[in-house]
């Protein structure tokens, strides 16, 4: 439990201080902040039970459909809440390892590591357009209903 | 034939949706969201038929026949998302008829030349202190808080300091993860931290180019070949700089 709060801490200080490296709006930092805490505790739970990549793609439709909301709700661009919140998710880490790794003439493990961090963010972005793609047919639902009956 | 006021009425529109588009493009905005926000500003200032092509390092835009496509060259690109928001406000309050072309065109003068609205001291003290949550996130202990914060923090100065003296951004990211990585060493071997790459790991990422990678992946699922190409190949080289840097210290220390 401690861990989880530790964690939800950490990603909630670290996505609002992207969000001021990044020139966010002032009043849109503490949003910020929260998208980024709420994706990173969904896939700190889920990498527990299941691989990374799911775990990701969970975790941004999660920001994505949180950051349309906010987005709506506080008029400004999606991109505000979504890049504090995906930053989390992003395998920089995973990136900058695999680049070591080739520097260090381990390529095997580089390229591993850099499949990894590409599919990585394949998730990112698949989660991403998914969650837009959800918020079109949820704004659409209602006229496409009555167009049938 | 078009009259003579017409034709300089529909250049000044052309000029405020590039102005915006370029403000846009600049601060970071998605090559998309640009090319949608310029075609909606020019159909709302009485442009309906406009065509915008943006790449991350330029802009086309066309109205239409009698009038010539407008180039516009972008060579600077930071991360600004005030400005992205305020162009953004901009766009919606034309669209719903409230502004005219001057105030338009005065009031996007305006966002351009804004500052920064947190100082150099604040952001190097976020960069700094997300470097030290980061460091927690991927696993490390609160022993390596610390260390990963002051890693972190002198990385950005020197990646900033750097960029000023050098101008290639490419050579600022190699310097400034080498220092992250000797500061690195230097910290585990007097014992004030522990684990090493997770200090290194905390410390890089505020220049990780992550939101790079995710966008380019995001543009070529779109469509937008040309933009997630060249959005690739610049994460790359970021990435590959700040991998090298790092290596150098590997290769000097052990």
């Amino acid at each position: 439990m401690l861990h989880f709060i530790e964690q939800a801490l950490t990603s909630f200080v670290a996505s609002a201080a992207f969000g001021i490296i990044f020139n966010a709006p002032r009043r849109m930092l503490l949003h910020g902040g929260f998208v980024g805490m709420i994706g990173w505790i969904i896939y700190v739970v889920l990498e527990y039970t299941a691989d990374a990549v799911p775990a990701t793609l969970a975790a941004t439709i999660a920001v994505g459909v949180i950051s349309q909301m906010f987005s709506r709700l506080f008029r400004a661009p999606v991109i505000i809440f979504s890049v504090a919140g995906i930053i989390p998710l992003v395998p920089g880490g995973l990136a900058y390892n695999a680049m070591r790794s080739f520097v260090q003439n381990d390529y095997s493990a580089a390229i591993e590591m850099a499949a990894k961090a590409l599919m990585l963010s394949g998730a990112i972005a698949v989660g991403l357009v998914l969650s837009e793609v959800l918020n079109q047919m949820i704004r659409r639902l209602p006229g496409a209903l009555r167009a049938k009956s | 034939m078009i009259p003579e006021k017409n034709t300089t009425e529909q250049s000044r529109v052309i000029a405020i949706c590039l102005l915006a588009g370029k403000i846009m493009l600049q601060s970071g905005g998605e090559t998309y969201r640009v090319e949608d926000t310029m075609k909606r500003m020019a159909a709302a200032l009485g442009l309906p038929h406009s065509h915008s092509y943006v790449v991350p390092t330029g802009i086309f835009f066309s109205v239409d026949a009698t009038e010539p496509a407008k180039l516009i060259r972008i060579s600077e690109r930071t991360t600004d998302l005030d400005k992205v928001s305020e162009v953004n406000a901009v766009s919606r309050r034309i669209g719903q008829g409230e502004l005219s072309v001057q105030e338009a065109h005065d009031l996007l003068l305006q966002i351009e030349g804004k500052p920064s609205s947190y100082s150099a001291r604040v952001k190097l003290l976020a960069a700094a202190l997300s470097s030290g949550c980061f460091t927690i996130m991927f696993g490390g202990g609160w022993d390596d808080f610390l260390p990963a914060v002051i890693c972190g923090g002198i990385g950005y100065a020197a990646v900033i300091v750097f960029h000023r003296l050098v101008l290639v951004k490419f050579f600022a990211e190699l310097s400034a993860s080498f220092v992250i990585g000797l500061l690195a060493f230097l910290l585990v071997a007097i014992g004030a931290g522990h684990e090493r790459d997770k200090i290194i790991i905390g410390s890089v990422m505020p220049l990780v180019p992550g939101l790079l990678i995710t966008n380019a992946v995001r543009d070529l699922m779109a469509g937008h070949l040309v933009s997630g190409l060249s959005k690739g190949a610049e994460a790359f080289l970021t990435a590959f700089a700040i991998g090298t840097g790092i290596a150098v210290v590997f290769s000097l220390f052990t």
